[in-house]
């Protein structure tokens, strides 16, 4: 589907030089092997074009996350679970998500804050 | 002996002890949610709109939505396609849903704009035969798949290894792990990777376990799926999970950021074991999870009960809904991956009738985990069908020429891709300075059936390779790197063509595998363009070879040289031929009629006593009576009737023995019509030497002109014909082979028969 010499990894390196001769010469790393935000954003479109706009959706907050460590994230899905927040909190994060150039994240954080404080599932 | 007065009459007592009634069965109860398809507390289809929002959903207006109404108004409902679709009456969708004649996407775009409860209405209106049809049609990748549990209850790693190694090569292209000791969590993931990576390219590994660790095996490369996040039917449930429809959304979206593929998992019976049902049925509550998926941007669903199987099994219609849960999925035009992964029933019957129907119509995974493993070292719990179902299932596919993702390896395959993926992992790990392992082990691991032919082991060495992974911050470089540097440079290739194939994200799209090529099958790249018969996805000639190609068929060539085995070695003379045949005068003269294969092909009889040693006893039996036998070999004919009959016509007495080379065995009297006879051995695979000497010695009786009583067949409670029918079909083409019209009887030698 996807052209293969665009395809780079969240470094930037091309994915046709991730080759067990790099791995021998000790030149690869996990961001080498991470997907790119733009292969993301491509599959997205793919998911509109079938008939799938809410995996659309949710490829592009992906693409969004790529930026945020793999502690970041855990944060965000911790404070997200039941409880765990109060309103102020969720609507915290979801401005500095906003402020990180998340606006799709941020967006279901402040949809979280309002839906949580009505259904009595903040803290 | 009559029955005691309190118990039930033997007949009851017999049935009772039959395995299905270790089985519980519910009294229908929807207000405990012990209802299938249809509940009185199951809201009304219902969907309005105003201003260009969802505020009335299912009954339930907006102020009053809860946190699953709320994501599935705001994010779930296709507003362009909810007049058309809500509009439509219950049976007409549901005629649509199974017409070839409306193609998949029109279904896709009305489910789309369907609320939960106009889809459980529709559903429950399918009939078992449309819900396979309809699945047959609806599911988004043409190519159907299967995925393997591979865990066992040592979390030993060569084994592992040495079983994902043995479950790629059966065919599975997901593999799913777990543990009994959630701190082995990251040699698992490790163990299956490399073993999956030694017998093929391009199988997707999961490592189930909470989604913190989950997160961070699959975010350093080794595991590249997961589906164990849960969605429930009911807030209150939803709640008591620890989580809401944002914090799945969420997770969701973080596990695509990390390039893995992901579905989430609900099911039949979660809600009611969590006793928060509220009244409402199974496939309502399961219609709500499955708007929710979609609604989150999941891109599948493992449902179709899961470990709430067994529950809407012991209700009325149960396996009804649990097969349109797994349809609903397709309707949404998410993933299916169909459930069958949890043991149903105690009853063989119960569980192959749970299973069969989605089988035999092709879902993206049939199995969301196939036990490839024995049940006692599922460490899910055993599966529906399990490493003792494994031939069950290839001789299913093959009965009924279907794809059901699995197929033959030869016995010395297995041996091999076993004995390389478990000395893989021990070099890993000795590398990486993780743990190391005894030749010993190592041999064992190859040869182990399940963990219980290991002997002992240190399992704290596996908790110590897990911590020094998780602690080293290992990830799929430090693996690909041990391999290459130990010498297994194809299985780091392997998993190098994976890591660069994971970076374009195809795989992330719905219903998506790679293929031993590393090309993916999608619903993108894939599509089901099933439109009626002669469409849709069929075996091609290589795979259609694979199903049919089990390990246990045999051909006329493999039995004539199990018979050559069995032939007498060297020049012996035995049942050479000696000259025509004369009619006896004696009137204790018995003739043994044979037929044409006798004493050339023929060798064995079905019981596996040879042709000669039955002989032997027909003689002595004859001689015990104080009479005399002769063989003689009719070539004329391979009838039984007709040889006994002529062998009769020939005897002194005019009683013969007729004989066919794979044990059939009769009495017959001169005057009788060829079908009539006096004593018939039908079941030739269960007659014994004792009986056919009782033969002979009832054959001399008749002789003598008495009437001795009749031997009986050894009937027994066997599927007789299946395990010899197809063996009788190649001896009788052989004694075919041999017939000569017209040709004379000729007496054999019985020089060794005794």
């Amino acid at each position: 589907m996807s052209e293969p010499d665009a395809v780079r990894g969240l470094s930037g390196r091309p994915v046709g030089e991730l080759t067990l001769e790099a791995v021998r010469r000790g030149e690869l790393g996990l961001p080498d092997l991470r997907i790119h935000p733009d292969a993301l954003e491509a599959q997205a479109v793919v998911a509109e074009r079938h008939g799938n706009p809410q995996l659309a959706g949710n490829l592009r907050r992906a693409a969004e996350l790529t930026g945020l460590g793999d502690d970041e994230v855990l944060a965000i899905y911790d404070a997200l679970r039941p409880g765990r927040s109060t309103p102020a909190q969720l609507t915290e994060l979801a401005e500095w998500l906003a402020g990180r150039g998340l606006p799709r994240c941020a967006a279901l954080l402040t949809e979280a804050a309002e839906v949580y404080t009505r259904r009595g599932l903040t803290r | 002996m009559a029955a005691p007065a309190d118990q039930p009459v033997g007949r009851i007592r017999f049935m009772d002890r039959q395995r299905v009634n270790l089985d519980g069965f519910a009294v229908e109860d929807p207000g405990l949610g012990l209802v299938a398809l249809r509940s009185p507390a199951d809201p009304e289809p219902g969907l309005v709109i105003s201003g260009g929002r969802v505020t009335e959903l299912d009954g339930v207006a907006d102020p009053d939505f809860d946190s699953i109404d709320t994501y599935i108004a705001r994010h779930g409902v296709d507003l362009t396609a909810a007049a058309a679709a809500m509009s439509l009456p219950d049976a007409e969708f549901a005629r649509r849903v199974i017409s070839p004649d409306v193609p998949r996407d029109e279904i896709i775009r009305l489910s789309a704009g369907a609320t939960p409860a106009k889809l459980a209405r529709v559903l429950a209106l399918l009939r078992p035969a449309e819900l396979g049809l309809a699945m047959t049609k609806l599911r988004g990748r043409r190519t159907p798949s299967n995925q393997a549990h591979v865990t066992n209850r040592l979390d030993a790693p060569l084994l592992l290894a040495a079983d994902a190694a043995t479950a790629a090569a059966f065919g599975f292209r997901e593999i799913e792990t777990t543990v009994p000791v959630l701190a082995d969590a990251p040699s698992n993931a490790v163990a299956c990777l490399i073993g999956a990576s030694v017998a093929a390219a391009g199988v997707l590994i999961q490592c189930s376990v909470e989604e913190a660790l989950e997160l961070e095996l699959g975010m350093r490369g080794l595991t590249s799926y997961a589906e164990t996040i849960s969605l429930y039917g009911t807030e209150q449930v939803f709640t008591d999970g620890d989580d809401t429809p944002w914090s799945k959304a969420f997770l969701t979206s973080a596990y695509a950021s990390r390039g893995m593929k992901m579905r989430v998992s609900s099911g039949a019976g979660a809600e009611v074991l969590m006793a928060g049902a509220e009244e409402k049925s199974m496939l309502y509550l399961e219609a709500r999870c499955v708007a929710l998926a979609r609604a989150i941007g999941a891109q599948g669903v493992q449902n179709g009960g899961i470990d709430g199987a067994s529950v809407a099994a012991s209700v009325p219609g149960g396996l009804r809904e649990l097969m349109a849960e797994n349809l609903m999925v397709m309707m949404r035009n998410l993933e299916s991956c169909s459930g069958n992964d949890a043991l149903m029933s105690e009853s063989d019957m119960r569980r192959t009738s749970r299973t069969l129907p989605i089988v035999l119509a092709g879902s993206d995974f049939v199995f969301s985990g196939f036990g490839s493993i024995q049940r006692y070292d599922n460490m899910f719990g055993p599966s529906n069908f399990n490493a003792e179902d494994i031939d069950d299932f290839l001789a299913i596919q093959r009965d009924w020429g279907i794809d059901g993702g699995l197929r033959t390896v030869p016995a010395g395959r297995i041996a091999g891709l076993r004995r390389e993926a478990a000395l893989a992992c021990r070099a890993v790990y000795r590398q990486l300075g993780l743990a190391d392992f005894t030749d010993d082990h190592v041999e064992r691991a190859v040869d182990a059936a399940g963990s219980k032919d290991l002997g002992d082991t240190d399992t704290l060495a596996v908790v110590g390779a897990a911590h020094a992974i998780r602690e080293g911050g290992l990830t799929v470089l430090d693996i690909v790197a041990a391999l290459d540097e130990t010498g297994y440079e194809d299985a780091a290739e392997k998993i190098m063509d994976m890591t660069r194939a994971r970076l374009s994200g195809d795989y992330l799209q719905t219903a998506a595998i790679f293929d031993e090529s590393l090309r993916v099958l999608s619903l993108v790249t894939d599509p089901n363009d099933y439109a009626g018969p002669g469409t849709g996805y069929e075996p091609g000639p290589a795979r259609q070879a694979e199903i049919d190609t089990i390990r246990q068929a045999r051909g006329v060539a493999d039995l004539r040289a199990e018979q050559a085995a069995a032939a007498p070695a060297g020049p012996a003379r035995l049942l050479a031929p000696a000259g025509p045949a004369a009619p006896g005068q004696d009137p204790r003269d018995v003739v043994i009629g044979v037929s044409p294969a006798v004493g050339r092909d023929v060798w064995r009889s079905l019981s596996g006593l040879t042709v000669p040693e039955v002989l032997g006893e027909l003689l002595a039996g004859l001689e015990e009576e104080g009479c005399t036998g002769r063989v003689v070999r009719f070539s004329d004919t391979v009838d039984l009737g007709r040889i006994g009959l002529a062998a009769a016509r020939l005897a002194g007495s005019g009683i013969g023995v007729g004989l066919q080379g794979k044990g059939t065995a009769l009495i017959h009297r001169r005057d009788l019509a060829p079908l009539a006879n006096l004593e018939l051995y039908s079941v030739a695979p269960s007659v014994t030497r004792e009986l056919y000497r009782l033969l002979g010695a009832n054959a001399a009786r008749h002789a003598k002109g008495g009437t001795p009583d009749p031997a009986r067949n050894p009937y027994s409670d066997e599927a007789i014909e299946a395990r010899y029918h197809t063996t009788v079909i190649a001896l009788m083409a052989l004694e075919r082979a041999w017939v000569r019209p017209g040709a004379a009887a000729e007496e054999l030698s019985r020089e060794g028969l005794q």
